[in-house]
């Protein structure tokens, strides 16, 4: 019999092929012109713009609103890319409700910011579906530098080194390019394989070679790399996990968040991914309520979210957390796990109860748990690597690290938030440094 | 509840709204619905001579302005008048006016500047019982060439012979339509009083090109690759309609010549601005083009929200109440000093003031890291220009400065008494004051 919803244990193919189309559609539907143009009368083109302010790439926001409010989407997109080389994603993935447009005068004026990102990427894509890349390369400077790292940081700094006219060889890990935007991102986010268009289109500036299936530390080391490079970018984000430790946490039916998400980005198929009927998710950032959403949307029962501190306290903004309520993801607050019970397979959870202030309660609850994902934070995996700071790599400045030659930036990098806009400013930043330092 | 009755020059309507000469009022199943949507009077759309009507373009008439949201602020149009028989809109004047007793039907007239042309027309308008006649003198395309339309109303001779002729074969009132399209405005006003004008009425559209097609080169609206100017009109045209308004209300050669105002009157408010300046009444066009008939609803509703406010019983307690304050520049009092003042509450931080005065003006707001906009006295010449670029409404303020006190900007006391710069010391042909 096919399985529904209500079928217990982890199972594959709960909905209907129709319902997994629908569910893992564009989040926000892209505009269209009209749409567009009705938005960008919004803006009032303000002076010294808090929104730009707030975006960590610094796109100059009135400027190309102006841009698309006078016929001139292409041009907008230039001013986007021009800080932004994935303004594409940024627009698509970007919290814009705790960045630019959070600061957008219009949401002080009438708690409605002007749609900066859905123009973002009105822009954006308007240019790129013509496959027109804008910028061009300046002379060969015969510099060499290795990207370790094809994510957004990796891949911003090599787009700004290749463009300046340095030759540029990315390494990465994995099979694909993109890193959390083909591994990680929601699904709903990116729909339509965008993550791997926007890096073929941003590989035709030229001058940068991505080998896949090198990973530092076992393909290669980093004084290799020093040495046959004259600058290496470290870009490698946080491939590690926390462990759950706690009594049961390696019963079947738990996993990392991440992971489950990896698989669910690379599937060709939804109904081909199992998932539990009661599916309970640990942790209060992003991940987690992306776990928690996409569990729902292939059909999980019950998804519970359990975070040990306030709502007010989770990472995940209260765009997501709403998301997360609107999809029927409950979620529960100050609970911690202390148990995972069930015969071989997890069957159940059980929390204590906490205060504010972590202290435990004495007051225990169980609920029902076929799937666990851990969601509880991503570090930094290696040795032999720069200083550290706070458990990453310790920079100053754009990026510099404790060792000559190398940079980092985006989430393996101290200080920043682990986003995908910041990880490309990291990335840039660190892109201006290395060609002055170079060129110098 | 305030009074909307409108007796201008003895006709009668129940509320000061009528439609101008134009598409709205071309026939009559337009009429009947602006009727039954609430519209107090008509100016039928303008009829010729008889004969084969006039014949208009097959492609599009008018072009347009934008604002923020596609709202339309300017039309323009190369329309003629009526292409539609004479006789078919005879008929339907006088079935029109005998169902609609209460309601004003005003039949506007464009014929050649022949005596025999009008004496011909009149009594057949005469005979569809229409309370008065508008003289077209104004269209600015099409008929002008033949030297109808504004190329009368830019000849004052013509005007004063030809509403002579009118006074002359014709009963009932007679308004002078006026045309923008001209240097000053107090000339054909005169001149249609001299001719015996019960009043007259303005503007009719201003010559204009509203947009040009970078594709093909042409004006638009574009007729097979090729424009003309056309007439302009809707809310862009308000400003310069009031004003023409104003020059003639407060000429002394055509003071309390009575004015139907025209142009750009979208809401109630624009009305009653009209109404203030010296209208006995007002007619609309490019709103009703705009939004259809049942604007006329919010026109009424807030007129008469404001008189009751205000106090006014009827249209003539404020019939030009803002005339005697407008005057000339020389005559404005140099010893009011105000001073911008930001309402800190009501701010969005957008700093769009702070720009403006940056860039633009006199350096008189300052900028705080923590983006706090605030209005540097020491500078402000209070020329309004934050107050007009601010998004947020009454977040600027003018205030003005009382006197004995020292405005920071000039180190000077304000004065308590007029003075203008007619008596100005920097003025050379100043007349020493007493
Ligand atoms: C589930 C999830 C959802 C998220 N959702 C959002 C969101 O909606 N919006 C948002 O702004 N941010 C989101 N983020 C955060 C965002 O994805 C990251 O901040 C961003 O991708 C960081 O970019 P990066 O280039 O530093 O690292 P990554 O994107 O992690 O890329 C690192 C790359 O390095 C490679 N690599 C790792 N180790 C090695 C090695 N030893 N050798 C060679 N290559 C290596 C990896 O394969 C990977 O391709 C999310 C993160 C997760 C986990
Ligand atoms: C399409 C169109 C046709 C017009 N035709 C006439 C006309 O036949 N006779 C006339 O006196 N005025 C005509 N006008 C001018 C209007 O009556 C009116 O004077 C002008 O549009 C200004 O008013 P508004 O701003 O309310 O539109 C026409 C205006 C438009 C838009
Ligand atoms: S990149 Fe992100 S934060 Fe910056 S403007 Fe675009 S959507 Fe907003
Ligand atoms: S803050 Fe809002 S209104 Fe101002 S420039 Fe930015 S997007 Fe436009
Ligand atoms: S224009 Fe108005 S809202 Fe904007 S900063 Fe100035 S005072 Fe504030």
């Amino acid at each position: 019999m096919k399985p529904s919803p209500f079928s217990p244990g982890v199972e594959a193919g709960r909905l209907d092929d129709g319902a997994y189309a629908e569910n893992f559609s564009d989040l926000h539907p892209a505009f269209d012109p009209h749409e567009a143009l009705v938005a960008a009368d919004r803006c009032y083109f303000c002076h010294d713009a808090p929104c730009v302010t707030a975006c960590p790439t610094e796109i100059d926001i009135p400027l190309f609103i102006r841009q698309i409010a006078t016929g001139t989407p292409d041009a907008a997109a230039k001013t986007i890319l021009t800080q932004n080389i994935m303004g594409g994603m940024c627009a698509r993935v970007c919290p814009t409700e705790t960045l630019c447009e959070e600061a957008c005068v219009r949401e002080l004026a009438e708690g409605k910011p002007v749609k900066i990102g859905q123009l973002q990427r009105y822009a954006t894509d308007h240019l790129q579906e013509q496959g027109i890349h804008p910028f061009s390369r300046a002379d060969a400077t015969g510099k060499s530098v290795a990207v370790v790292g094809a994510g957004p940081a990796g891949l911003s700094c090599a787009h700004r080194l290749a463009m300046l006219g340095h030759d540029v060889t990315v390494y990465d890990a994995r099979p694909k390019p993109g890193g959390l935007n083909e591994y990680g991102i929601a699904a709903y986010k990116t729909p339509e394989n965008f993550a791997q268009a926007e890096v073929d289109w941003l590989l035709k500036i030229g001058g940068i070679t991505l080998e896949h299936g090198k990973a530092l530390g076992l393909d290669m080391t980093l004084e290799q790399l020093k040495g046959d490079f004259d600058a290496v970018f470290l870009g490698m984000g946080l491939g590690g996990v926390n462990a759950l430790a706690v009594e049961g946490g390696d019963k079947d039916g738990v996993l990392n968040a991440v992971d489950f998400i990896a698989d669910l980005r690379q599937a060709s198929d939804m109904g081909a991914l199992p998932v539990g009927r009661d599916v309970v998710v640990i942790g209060g950032g992003m991940t987690a309520v992306d776990a928690a959403v996409q569990s729902k949307l292939l059909g999980a029962l019950n998804v519970t979210l359990a975070y040990r501190r306030g709502r007010d306290r989770m990472n995940a903004s209260v765009f997501e957390q709403d998301l997360a309520a609107s999809k029927g993801v409950r979620i529960m607050t100050h609970v911690v796990p202390r148990a995972l019970h069930g015969n071989g397979a997890v069957r159940e959870i059980e929390f204590e109860y906490v205060n504010d202030d972590m202290t435990g309660t004495g007051e225990t609850v169980r609920i029902p748990a076929d799937q666990v994902l851990r969601a509880i934070g991503q570090t930094l995996d290696g040795d032999a690597l720069p200083d550290l700071d706070g458990g990453k790599i310790a920079v100053t400045g754009a990026g510099r690290t404790s060792m000559d030659g190398v940079w980092a930036g985006g989430d393996c990098a101290a200080g920043g938030d682990d986003l995908t806009v910041t990880a490309v400013a990291e990335g840039r930043d660190a892109a201006m440094d290395i060609h002055a330092s170079l060129m110098g | 509840m305030a009074n909307l009755q409108s007796d201008f020059v003895g006709i009668k309507s129940p509320n000061p709204f009528w439609l101008a000469s134009a598409p709205p009022t071309d026939k009559e199943y337009n009429v009947r619905r602006a009727f039954e949507a609430g519209w107090g009077g008509v100016v039928w759309k303008t009829l010729g001579s008889e004969g084969p009507p006039v014949v208009n373009v097959n492609g599009p008439r008018y072009g347009a302005i934008y604002g923020a949201d596609r709202r339309l602020l300017g039309l323009n149009n190369i329309e003629l008048i009526t292409d539609r028989d004479l006789y078919t809109n005879l008929e339907e004047i006088k079935r029109v006016k005998a169902d609609y007793p209460d309601r004003a039907v005003i039949v506007s007239i464009m014929v050649p500047c022949e005596e025999e042309a009008w004496k011909a027309i009149l009594p057949l308008v005469e005979d569809t019982g229409a309370d008065g006649i508008e003289l077209n003198f104004g269209c600015p395309h099409g008929m002008s060439e033949r030297g109808m339309g504004s190329a009368v109303g830019q000849v004052p001779e013509y005007i004063e012979m030809v509403t002579r002729w009118c006074k002359h074969y014709y009963s009932k009132p007679v308004i002078v339509k006026l045309t923008p399209n001209i240097t000053d405005i107090r000339k054909p006003a005169a001149a249609a009083k001299a001719g015996g004008a019960d009043a007259v009425s303005l503007i009719n559209t201003i010559n204009s090109i509203t947009s040009v097609n970078l594709d093909t080169m042409s004006p638009e609206p574009s007729i097979d690759g090729k424009g003309s100017h056309g007439g302009y009109c809707g809310p862009a045209v308000k400003p310069i309609a009031m004003s023409m308004v104003s020059e003639i209300a407060r000429n002394p050669e055509t003071h309390g010549l009575p004015i139907s105002g025209i142009g750009g009157i979208t809401t109630w408010r624009d009305a009653a601005e009209f109404i203030t300046l010296g209208c006995g009444n007002v007619q609309v066009c490019t709103a009703a083009m705009t939004y259809g008939f049942k604007v006329v609803q919010e026109m009424i509703s807030g007129l008469s929200d404001w008189m009751d406010e205000k106090g006014h019983a009827s249209i003539d307690d404020f019939k030009g109440a803002a005339v005697p304050n407008v005057t000339d520049w020389q005559y404005l009092n140099l010893n009011y000093v105000a001073k911008a003042k930001i309402n800190q509450d009501l701010c969005i931080s957008c700093g769009r003031c702070f720009a403006a005065c940056e860039d633009t003006s006199h350096q008189a707001i300052s900028m705080s890291e923590t983006r706090v906009f605030e209005v540097i006295d020491e500078e402000c010449v209070a020329c309004n220009l934050c107050v007009n670029v601010c998004p947020v409404e009454n977040c600027i303020t003018m205030e003005a400065m009382e006197p004995g006190q020292t405005d920071p900007r000039t180190g000077k006391v304000v004065e308590p008494d007029y003075a203008n710069w007619t008596t100005h010391p920097n003025n050379p042909a100043a007349t020493a004051a007493e």
